[in-house]
């Protein structure tokens, strides 16, 4: 049961990870809580030469919020503290309840939400809601900063918009407007236990009766976190009837693009897309009118 | 290479040599002979190699050791140092008949110690929760959710922990 080798480093500085990045050259590896990066090296998937980890670096674990400025979770906040963060738990209730049904306990003790995004499994449960969010991820590199919204930040299965030297230092989600609501819904084989087969998220914004503003995800079918544009196209503007929902559920199922495997065949995702996306959507709009 | 880190485990320190690729659970189990830490599938479904750290339950079949220095760790022995007196939840889990086959015993009363830690009464719902990450093949859960309510009865009664 052992681990390939490695050497392991825990610098203290983000100047230090990118010294080290240069120095080791891509068979480099940098590490958050590990729960999918050490799986990877058990299974033989990967075998990094050195581990740099992240969790020692000052200031990378914040959770911050300001009712303007909106939520900033750093890329060592764990799972389990995203998920009780009093802040989020109130203001962003769906961010709080994607990182609360990731694996379990223990895992969520180890991993991070920013690790669950690098990971970029199209399946990553805390994806669809950030991306109805409208998230931006914060990068670093050895020459800056840069900011990118979370949904150009996913290129493939495991792969990112990160280039060598870079890495995640945040994800930022802006201040939901007035009269917002979000969900998310995800469905597995045998609950927690298992990877999310469908999952869907959505942001909707009321002005009156009316849908102002929308935003659609679909999880775990396509090879990243998909948007549903045509879905979107057809409850903005609109009043979230029955009819409206049932028919953006519909659209949404089209827009995705499942694949059968061990999880679910491509046709049970294609249905429950549609079923899942009527579900978030009555949901969100519950919940932009309670607010 | 390997390298010299000092772990700290059930209050004492312990000088070990590790690889850095060496789990947490190799070096409790095979350095330190704790091996009431159980490895079951190594890949951090079972939860049979819970242990707490600083506090958190974690698997440790998915830590690095490396990564535990100047951490305070707890393993199922921890919770009766003196190996004579057991521990509330330990003594629940026996009265209750929470317990057959015993391989994932040690990680469930380790996922119970942390619920009850901050959540001495806890409902039905939260002991499911805590322990979703704890698999049992024998007894069915009915017998060990009895117990943790049970040793949360006792945890109470006494002011909390009794190590
Ligand atoms: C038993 C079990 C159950 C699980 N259940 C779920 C589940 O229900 N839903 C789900 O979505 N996932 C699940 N996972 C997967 C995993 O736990 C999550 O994806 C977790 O959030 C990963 O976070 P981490 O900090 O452990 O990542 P790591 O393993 O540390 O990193 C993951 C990847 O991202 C890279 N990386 C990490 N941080 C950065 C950074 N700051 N910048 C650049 N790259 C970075 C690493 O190099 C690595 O390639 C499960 C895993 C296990 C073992
Ligand atoms: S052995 Fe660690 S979770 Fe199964
Ligand atoms: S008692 Fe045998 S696995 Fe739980």
């Amino acid at each position: 049961m052992s681990l390939s080798h490695f050497d392991h480093y825990a610098p203290a500085t983000l100047e230090e990870v990118f010294s080290l990045l240069q120095s080791k050259g891509p068979g480099a590896r940098v590490m958050a809580g590990g729960t999918d990066l050490l799986l990877k090296i058990r299974h033989g998937a990967l075998k990094p030469k050195y581990i740099i980890g992240l969790k020692n670096i000052r200031g990378l674990k914040t959770i911050s919020f300001d009712a303007s400025a909106g939520l900033t979770i750093g890329a060592t906040a764990l799972l389990a503290e995203v998920a009780r963060h009093p802040d989020i738990v109130k203001h962003y209730p769906t961010i709080a309840q994607a990182a609360r049904g990731t694996a379990n306990p223990q895992i969520r003790n180890m991993g991070t939400v920013i690790g669950n995004l690098c990971n970029a499994s199209p399946a990553a449960d805390n994806a669809p809601t950030l991306l109805a969010m409208d998230a931006q991820i914060r990068i670093r590199g050895p020459e800056g900063e840069r900011v990118l919204p979370l949904d150009q930040f996913f290129k493939g299965p495991g792969v990112t918009a990160l280039v060598p030297l870079e890495i995640v230092t945040a994800v930022h989600v802006p201040a939901p407007p007035p009269n917002t609501g979000t969900a998310y819904l995800s469905l597995s084989a045998r609950g927690k236990m298992d990877c999310t087969a469908v999952g869907v998220a959505t942001m909707v914004t009321m002005t009156g009766k009316t849908c102002a503003g929308v935003r659609l995800f679909v999880g775990a079918c396509g090879p990243v976190p998909l948007r549903a544009p045509k879905a979107e196209d057809i409850l903005r503007g609109q009043e979230l009837t029955e009819e409206v929902v049932e028919k953006a559920g519909t659209q949404a199922s089209a827009e995705s693009r499942p694949i059968s495997d061990m999880r679910a065949s491509g046709d049970y995702r294609t249905e429950m897309v549609a079923v899942l996306t009527r579900r978030v959507l009555r949901e969100a709009h519950h919940r932009a009118l309670a607010c | 290479m390997k390298q010299v880190i000092t772990l700290n485990v059930n209050g004492a320190p312990y000088a070990v040599a590790v690889y850095p690729s060496q789990t947490l659970n190799e070096v409790l189990r095979e350095e330190l002979n704790l091996t009431g830490v159980k490895l079951g599938c190594g890949s951090g479904d079972c939860g049979a190699c819970t242990v707490l750290v600083d506090g958190l339950a974690v698997s440790s079949c998915l830590s690095l050791a490396v990564d535990m220095e100047g951490k305070a760790i707890t393993t199922v022995e921890g919770l009766a140092p003196s190996g004579e007196v057991l521990h509330p939840i330990q003594e629940s889990f026996i009265e209750k008949g929470a317990i057959q086959c015993g391989f994932c015993t040690a990680g469930m009363e380790m996922s119970a110690f942390h619920l009850l830690k901050y959540n001495p009464s806890p409902t039905e719902a939260e002991i499911k929760e805590a322990i979703s990450g704890n698999l049992c093949r024998c007894t069915g859960y009915v017998k060990i959710i009895e117990a943790i309510a049970d040793a949360g009865h006792k945890m109470a009664n006494t002011g909390g922990e009794t190590s």
